[in-house]
């Protein structure tokens, strides 16, 4: 074959291949909507789960989901952030650190149920803590730190070393580079893993069924010790019902989630782009 | 040569990056108030002395330095000397503009805030900016980004936050290697200006830039100070055929 021929058909290949993976999405999406949208209504999000299917709603599950994110969000930042800022800026570049962010990279990898495991060993049982808001937002948290490190320690990354020179000739103390130079610089591409982070707590099942999400879940949350539900385990559970009606409620619960995905996605790229005008303006 | 006592003194400065020696036994001395032009081919180690000057060799963990460095008669590495007092004193502007990504009356004033100086942020921001030879071109913007102005007036801005710590000495690394001529001509003329109130050093590679803006200028070679002299008299009659061979073309 000649190299021009070999060339065509790479480019070829390529390109079938992500014609593919956007007509798959376009098919599962039509098919999810077609069959949610007669369900989606004011009410669906304004009503508790109900046996009978035209009296049940996900307002529930989606009070759950805020109440589980901003928690989540609450206790993984932090440590996210601040590990990476460590790892980043102050750790020795020697072995050690470099088997710890291995270590960090591993755990990012690991599969979600292992998380719910562990969470239902320490935050269920160990601590006490039971089928709580509280359990499933520490589950998760765990889930998303080493996502946030690895994202974070990369917005730092390339902050220019030439910023810490100017802060620094400056007469500048190591905090006050970090803290008013290089995490500004780097606030950007941290607030945009945090996000997709987050956006990948929500869509998590596996480990908040084994720390304890309901499937039932008639009221809303009052404190974080509260019993709860997510989106996707009400979704979960309406789809393991045998009746129709309420695998329509499923789809209505899928569009729903899809939305607080999207939007999430979207500000993170909307962030993005900001940056990306400020910093070349 | 000036009689009075240096500013800054190496004594027998020898620095390596791990194994590899690049500067060797330099003893070098710069005077107050005079401009001193450092020149040298490339990889002769300029930058590396300049930089051991303000300690911001600090943050190259393999580097390792012998001899000293003093300044006004004081041991730099002395332990009761604090680095941050040092950077305060001596000030530093690089090869590439690196203004920091904030409005322009922001990186004049960061500086002094952060070292918890007492200033009044209207006048320091105009007097600095007057001091660079800006501040007729961005009175109208202080407060819109320093990364939208362009190469020659954000270096010119670097030199006003240095200016606004009120150093003792200036360390400048080919501050006009990033710069078009009209921009290179700005930064010479407001470094003759700037010499009746603090020490310059100014690494170049421009031979013509040195003859023309330095009282005295240090020709480096392979990590040694080669030839020290009154700039005058180094570019006409240098007693090194070395400065020489450098200053005629012949190599570099
Ligand atoms: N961070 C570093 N790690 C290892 N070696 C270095 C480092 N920085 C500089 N060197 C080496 O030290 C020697 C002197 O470098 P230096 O940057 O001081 O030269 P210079 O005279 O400033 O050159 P130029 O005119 O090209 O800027 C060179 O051989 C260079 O390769
Ligand atoms: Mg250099």
């Amino acid at each position: 074959m000649t190299r021009q021929r070999k060339q065509k058909l790479f480019h070829g290949l390529c390109f079938f291949m992500t014609t593919l993976t956007v007509v798959i999405l376009a098919v599962l999406l039509t098919h999810v909507v077609m069959e949610g949208i007669e369900w989606i209504s004011f009410e669906f999000l304004d009503r508790f789960p109900s046996r009978k299917p035209h009296k049940a709603g996900i307002k529930s599950a989606l009070f759950g989901t805020l109440w589980v994110i901003s928690l989540t969000a609450f206790f993984a930042v932090p440590i996210g952030v601040a590990t990476a800022v460590y790892l980043q800026e102050y750790a020795p570049k020697n072995r050690i650190m470099e088997w710890v962010r291995i270590n960090i990279a591993n755990l990012a990898g690991m599969p979600s149920i292992i998380y719910g495991l562990l969470g239902l060993a320490i935050f269920v049982r160990f601590f006490g803590f039971e089928r709580s808001i509280l359990s499933g937002s520490l589950t998760l948290a765990l889930l998303i730190v080493p996502i946030i490190i690895i994202a974070s320690e990369g917005a730092l990354k390339s902050v220019p070393n030439s910023l810490r020179e100017a802060a620094y000739a400056m007469g500048a103390r190591k905090w006050q580079v970090v803290i008013f130079q290089v995490l500004p610089s780097a606030l950007p591409g941290i607030m945009t893993g945090i996000i997709l982070a987050i956006s990948r707590s929500v869509g998590e099942t596996a480990p908040l069924i084994i720390t304890g999400a309901l499937g039932y879940v008639a009221f809303t949350p009052e404190s974080i010790s509260d019993p709860y539900t997510v989106l996707p385990v009400q979704i979960y559970n309406w789809a393991a019902r045998p009746q129709v009606e309420f695998h329509g409620l499923a789809a209505a619960g899928i569009v729903v989630l899809l939305t607080v995905l999207l939007s999430m996605n979207l500000l993170a790229v909307i962030i993005r782009n900001k940056s990306q005008k400020t910093r070349t303006s | 040569m000036t009689s009075n006592q240096p500013i800054i003194e190496t004594q027998n400065l020898s620095i390596w990056y791990g194994e590899k020696k690049a500067v060797n036994s330099v003893s070098m001395k710069l005077f107050k108030n005079r401009v001193s032009a450092i020149i040298g081919p490339s990889g002769c180690g300029k930058s590396t002395v300049l930089r051991m000057l303000n300690r911001m060799n600090d943050f190259i963990e393999v580097l390792r330095h012998e001899g000293k460095i003093l300044i006004n008669g004081q041991d730099i590495y002395n332990k009761k000397l604090d680095p941050v007092d040092l950077r305060r004193k001596v000030g530093m502007v690089f090869q590439r503009p690196n203004p920091f990504p904030k409005s322009i009356y922001k990186n004049i004033i960061w500086g002094p805030k952060v070292n918890g100086l007492k200033y009044e942020p209207d006048f320091l921001v105009e007097d600095s900016l007057k001091k660079a030879a800006l501040w007729d071109e961005v009175k109208d913007r202080l407060h819109s980004s320093a990364l939208a102005l362009s190469g020659g007036q954000q270096q010119r801005l670097c030199i006003a936050r240095t200016i606004a710590m009120n150093p003792e000495v200036i360390l400048m690394d080919e501050p006009c290697s990033a710069l078009d001529p009209r921009a290179t001509s700005k930064i010479e003329e407001l470094i003759t200006t700037l010499r009746d109130e603090y020490t310059i050093a100014i690494v170049t590679h421009n031979m013509q830039q040195a003859s023309r803006i330095s009282d005295v200028t240090h020709f480096f070679y392979e990590g040694e100070l080669i030839e020290t002299g009154l700039t005058e008299s180094l570019f006409t009659k240098p007693t090194e055929k070395r400065t020489e061979d450098y200053i005629t073309g012949r190599f570099g």
